[in-house]
């Protein structure tokens, strides 16, 4: 077990609970789909996981090293930020810095890599995004797709251990979605681990591996993405895949026992 | 205009010119200069949120922001002798014009680094770059590009406000007009003079403002 993280619970202020005590497993090369309706608590998860915020409780194990994700240490912090990679929703790169520049700048002023080396870095994970001819563009040159592929080359130059994705395809133009997607699915055949938040039904049944399903801040069900596609445990989880089906505008016969085998792949978008 | 008033207006204006160069401008640089340190400094405290440092900041800008800029000059002037704390006067100039200024522009900075998106600073924390790392190559350029109008606004406010220092015996450029129409009497010329003069310098610096604003533009240009 590479991560694995016990028990979280978060609250904001008095406004209730949004995480009810999650809890996930990640191997080495999963691909962990993380499924669930809105404000069901998937981003707070996320940012969780990364220290972005800080949970009421909670255990995290990462390559072996046990972590309180309440009272970590900010050194500790650091050690686990340093094997993991976060993907934004909005992708938040650098609004001053060049396409080169925003992913240099962790490699040198955050890992203290020298400055010929993450070039080097840079460039070979820009080139693996389909984005080494854009060096000198500034964010805001650039398209929703382009930035979101630029946001995945800075996580992926520092060689993390994991990358988180946070709905990386939900601020996009539904036809620059694919572009994201298809460097996403090359780094999962590459056998990049990664815990991908995500509307997009299809991505996640042909992609990952694992599926986290969360509603109201608690697990409603984790499953191999095969199990809980095809046979959804959970009345909840059924209802689930129905809404999306019926909100994709598809005509498609709702599920109503786990026996039969829906063919959701011609699903590209719930949006 | 007359023979005699020309004759004057033109035996001015190297004295004016002089007193500029010699007086007004250095004194208003200085105090600028301060001004911005003062401001950046105020605004990042702040920001930070540091505590005890960030309650002396808003304690600092409510005095300055609601007490008159003449009865800070002639407090520290004439009013900390008293105490035994003696300047000289030009130092003095520099000293109210920095910290009055410092306290408005300190205010316009802090709303510049506010209104740099959270998303910035998350993105440098998941790079692993730390706060003040993120602070240095992300942040502060961000706000300082969106502050700079609003500082050049403050810089060519400062040129015609310090015309008030010889209240406290310096001889700018206004006060250098002043003694020549005690001298002369004649009035009205000296004073369009002298306003011109401001008004050429002002309206320089204003073209450098658009010049600097078209050079940082938007990064990359406006989509
Ligand atoms: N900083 C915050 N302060 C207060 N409440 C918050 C904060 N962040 C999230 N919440 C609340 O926590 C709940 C879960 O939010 P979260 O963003 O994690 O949901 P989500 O599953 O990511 O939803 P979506 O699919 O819309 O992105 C929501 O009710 C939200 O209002
Ligand atoms: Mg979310």
């Amino acid at each position: 077990m590479m991560l694995e993280i016990k028990d979280v619970r978060k609250s904001f202020g008095k406004d209730g609970e949004v995480l009810k005590g999650v809890s996930l497993s990640v191997d080495k090369g999963d691909v962990v789909a993380i499924l669930g309706p809105s404000g069901s608590g998937k981003t707070t998860f996320l940012r969780c996981i990364n220290f972005l915020e800080r949970a009421d409780s909670g255990q995290m194990v990462f390559d072996g090293n046990v972590y309180d994700m309440h009272s970590i240490k900010k050194r500790d912090i650091a050690a686990v930020r340093r094997k993991t990679a976060f993907v934004f929703q909005n992708y938040n790169l650098f609004l001053n810095k060049t396409v080169l520049k925003n992913v240099m700048l962790g490699l040198v002023h955050g890992l203290g890599m020298p400055r010929a080396l993450a070039k080097e870095a840079a460039l070979s994970a820009l080139e693996r995004v389909g984005m080494a001819d854009k060096l000198n563009a500034y964010p805001s040159q650039l398209s929703g797709g382009q930035q979101q592929r630029v946001a995945i080359a800075r996580g992926l130059a520092a060689k993390p251990e994991i990358i988180y994705f946070d709905e990386p395809t939900s601020a996009l133009d539904p036809e620059l979605i694919g572009e994201v997607l298809n460097v996403m699915r090359s780094l999962a055949d590459d056998g990049m681990t990664m815990i991908v938040v995500t509307h997009e039904m299809e991505f996640a049944r042909s992609v990952s591996n694992k599926v986290l399903f969360m509603d109201k801040g608690e697990v409603i069900e984790t499953a191999s993405s095969e199990d809980f596609f095809n046979n959804p445990a959970r009345e909840r989880t059924r209802a689930f895949i129905n809404s999306i089906l019926t909100k994709g505008g598809v005509e498609k016969k709702p599920l109503s026992e786990p026996q039969p085998q829906p063919q959701l792949g011609f699903i590209d978008s719930t949006r | 205009m007359t023979a005699r008033q020309l004759a004057i207006v033109k035996d001015a204006l190297p004295f004016l010119l002089k007193a500029f160069v010699n007086v007004t401008l250095p004194l208003t640089a200085l105090s600028f200069l301060l001004a911005l340190l003062i401001s950046v400094l105020v605004a990042m405290i702040q920001y930070a949120k540091v505590p005890v440092l960030k309650d002396l900041c808003r304690v600092y800008i409510w005095i300055i922001r609601g007490t008159p800029l003449m009865v800070q000059l002639y407090l520290v002037f004439y009013g900390l002798p008293d105490v035994g704390i003696v300047l000289d006067p030009f130092p003095t100039g520099v000293l109210v014009f920095g910290l009055n200024e410092g306290a408005y522009m300190a205010e316009a900075m802090r709303g510049a680094l506010e209104s740099v998106p959270s998303g910035q600073l998350e993105a440098g924390y998941c790079v692993n770059m730390s706060y003040t790392s993120t602070m240095w190559h992300v942040i502060l350029p961000q706000a300082l590009r969106t502050v700079f109008p609003s500082f050049a606004n403050s810089l060519i406010s400062m040129v015609k406000g310090t015309s008030i220092v010889s209240a406290i015996t310096v001889v700018d450029m206004f006060k250098e007009a002043l003694d020549i129409i005690g001298r002369h009497y004649e009035v009205l010329p000296l004073y369009i003079e002298v306003a011109l003069i401001y008004l050429v310098f002002c309206s320089l610096l204003t073209l450098l403002q658009r010049l600097g604003e078209k050079l940082l533009g938007a990064y990359g240009g406006a989509r």
